[in-house]
């Protein structure tokens, strides 16, 4: 690290946020770049911005003049610099702490790290007593979240190669994020596909090689209202789901209950007897019979008619298929 | 995001945060600071001493922050901090939008995986940040499944109970008994294979050493009574003791038809031959065979059992019985 570039920063920071107007970019030169002049100072200055920039400090650009308006000048405002002040208790403090171990991910971890640092002073002195939460964790695997993240984060449009379940080739994809999404173990991103102008959602697990990350910020606008997890539910492939009626013993089908509504129970079920419950499960037809097909005797599929004839022909097929002794080849 | 020069970013950013820490806090010592901070001491007073360069831009002696360097020197990390002249910097800098969303995103984290009580303290913290957020957080772009944090949850109450050596109460589910039992086990370990969550444990109701899967824990009590497992359950890894096919399993050879050609991607099988019309004959070894009588029933009929003769009749059996039910 170069101690002359943190000073530098810093003076450069300092200098921007006590004059009450916008410094000029040629005084900004002479003070803190005497020996750069020409597209090396611009080059130098436009980093050291960027970088603190990245640091959540805000720098405004402006004119200096109404008659010269190639004269740039730039400033910080105090109360944009600031952060509001916040007043933790021990107990909110230690929320942070937690949170601060949640990103099992280098660069998030970081930024959660940097975020808190800037908490410290508001904290309270004693440390609060744990409170009982478990430590959640978050990770991402994919080679790719990072600039998925940072795209979303910024608004830069992502080039990149995917490959469509079924398919062999990836195709090439352009799109301008709206968001990331976490859902049961994946990562995906959502957002507008520039060629098909149309909504998209990725699984960042099947995005092939680099990513291309568009040079220019704020390259286009999140469209007004976007519930990230609302659009993620309407661009899901569709599934039938439809409500199917299952009667179960009593006592049998504990993956089945656990997703489906009970209706009644002590109902008379197929073999006579009554000690069967009937549950409502929402699903797809063929997923949903699969699991009635697993429970053999103690499962019964009752309604709609579609449903308990394509569980009833199944058994059949199964059972015909049984009946004739399998030599170990292809029928 | 340009990652360059990340070591002076690192650097400006601990002294932006140290000066309004110095300025709420009279008479702070380096080691307190260094702990603040998350630094070690001789990086605190490395950074002290780039703090000495800066100031108002005059280039007077007077515009520069005046910082104390002698107390430090003198009592090593008891040494007091003191800075003066550097007013303008009191106040800590607003979170960058990156850093909002980092931070608000994990705190709905810690939200999903709290009980009701603490709750009410997460949603006051997020309150709070969010006005301090900058503009352009971005944290509603980022949406994370709280049934993901639930499972984390029971991760991280396992590796609690680990730590502690005290057991858990769980409720268990077996697919292939279709049974949920509650028992108590002590925990020794937790480990993923192959992408899989497995609890290794003593099992108070098998009085034997038990793998659990632990997307199959239903509920996890925590319990505090201190684990009672005999000496040397946990000599050898996970893997090796998941995975070595047992005495007592059975070999088992299945027929099947191209709708369920993706049998053995999804289960170990030992043997796969591929016949024609996109037919498949797979051998393998089964431990239980309730489950193998489940799977072929599942698949019905695109399985059928090439041997052992029993497995075949044996599911025969309960499809015919069950096929009775629709006349």
């Amino acid at each position: 690290m170069s101690a002359s570039r943190s000073e530098r920063l810093l003076n450069l920071l300092i200098m921007l946020l006590v004059q009450q107007r916008y410094v000029p970019k040629e005084r900004i030169r002479q003070v803190l770049y005497p020996d750069q002049a020409g597209d090396a100072f611009d080059r130098m200055f436009d980093r050291d911005k960027e970088e603190l920039r990245a640091l959540g400090v805000p720098i405004e650009v402006g004119q200096l003049s109404a008659y010269f308006d190639d004269e740039v000048g730039y400033r910080i405002r105090p109360d944009d610099l600031a952060l509001p002040e916040i007043a933790l208790t021990a107990e909110e403090a230690s929320v942070l702490t937690l949170a601060g171990k949640v990103w099992h991910h280098a660069t998030l971890a970081d930024s959660t790290a940097a975020a808190l640092r800037k908490l410290v002073p508001g904290l309270p002195l004693e440390a609060g007593s744990p409170l009982s939460i478990s430590e959640p964790r978050i990770t991402a695997e994919e080679p790719t979240f990072d600039d998925f993240w940072t795209a979303t984060q910024e608004r830069r449009t992502v080039t990149f190669d995917y490959r469509t379940p079924g398919s062999d080739s990836a195709g090439r994809r352009r799109l301008e994020p709206w968001g990331v999404i976490r859902e049961s173990g994946r990562w995906y991103v959502l957002g507008l596909d520039v060629d098909r102008k149309q909504e998209r959602i990725f699984r960042l697990s099947r995005v092939e090689g680099a990513t291309r990350l568009g040079t220019r910020p704020d390259a286009f606008q999140v469209p007004a209202g976007t519930d990230v997890r609302e659009v993620a539910r309407r661009l899901k492939p569709a599934t039938d789901k439809q409500p199917l009626d299952v009667l179960l013993r009593t006592g049998a089908g504990h993956a089945l209950r656990r997703r489906g509504t009970l209706l009644a129970s002590g109902v008379s079920g197929p073999d006579g007897a009554d000690h069967w419950d009937r549950l409502r499960v929402e699903g797809a037809l063929s997923e949903v019979s699969a699991e009635v097909l697993t429970l053999g005797t103690n499962a019964f599929a009752e309604s709609p008619p579609e449903f308990r004839d394509h569980v009833g022909g199944r058994l059949d097929q199964l059972v015909a298929a049984l009946s004739v002794p399998t030599t170990g080849t292809a029928p | 995001m340009s990652r360059a020069g990340t070591g002076s970013r690192d650097q400006v950013a601990r002294l932006l945060a140290l000066v309004p820490l110095l300025h709420r806090r009279e008479g702070l010592k380096v080691a307190e600071a260094a702990a603040a901070l998350g630094t070690t001491r001789a990086q605190v007073v490395k950074d002290l001493r780039v703090l000495l360069m800066c100031g108002l831009p005059g280039g007077m002696p007077d515009d520069l922050i005046d910082v104390d360097l002698d107390t430090l020197e003198e009592d090593g990390s008891e040494g007091v901090i003191h800075v003066s002249n550097a007013e303008y910097l009191a106040r800590p800098v607003r979170l960058s939008a990156t850093e909002a969303t980092a931070l608000i995103v994990a705190l709905r984290a810690v939200r999903d995986s709290s009980s009701l009580d603490s709750r009410e303290v997460v949603d006051r913290v997020i309150a709070k940040l969010e006005i301090a957020a900058a503009e352009g957080s971005v944290h509603q772009q980022i949406e994370i499944t709280p049934e993901e944090s639930v499972a984390a949850r029971t991760r991280t109450d396992l590796d609690t109970a680990v730590a502690r050596g005290t057991q858990v109460r769980i409720s268990y589910f077996v697919p292939s008994r279709d049974e949920v039992s509650d028992r108590t086990v002590d925990p020794v370990q937790v480990a993923t294979v192959d992408g899989v969550d497995y609890l290794e444990a003593w099992c108070h109701s098998a009085e034997d050493r038990r793998v659990f899967r632990l997307d199959r824990i239903q509920a996890l009590e925590l319990l505090d009574t201190p684990a009672t497992t005999p000496p040397g359950a946990a000599d050898e890894p996970l893997s090796i003791h998941l995975f070595t096919a047992s005495e007592d399993s059975a070999e088992v050879t299945l027929l099947l038809a191209p709708g369920a050609r993706w049998v053995p991607e999804y289960y170990p099988v030992d043997h796969v031959r591929h016949l024609d019309g996109g037919f498949t004959q797979v051998t393998l070894r089964v431990i239980d065979v309730r489950w193998l009588h489940q799977l072929v029933l599942r698949l019905a009929p695109d399985v059928t059992v090439v041997a052992p003769e029993s497995v075949s009749t044996e599911v025969l059996r309960i499809a015919s019985e069950t096929k009775n039910f629709y006349g």
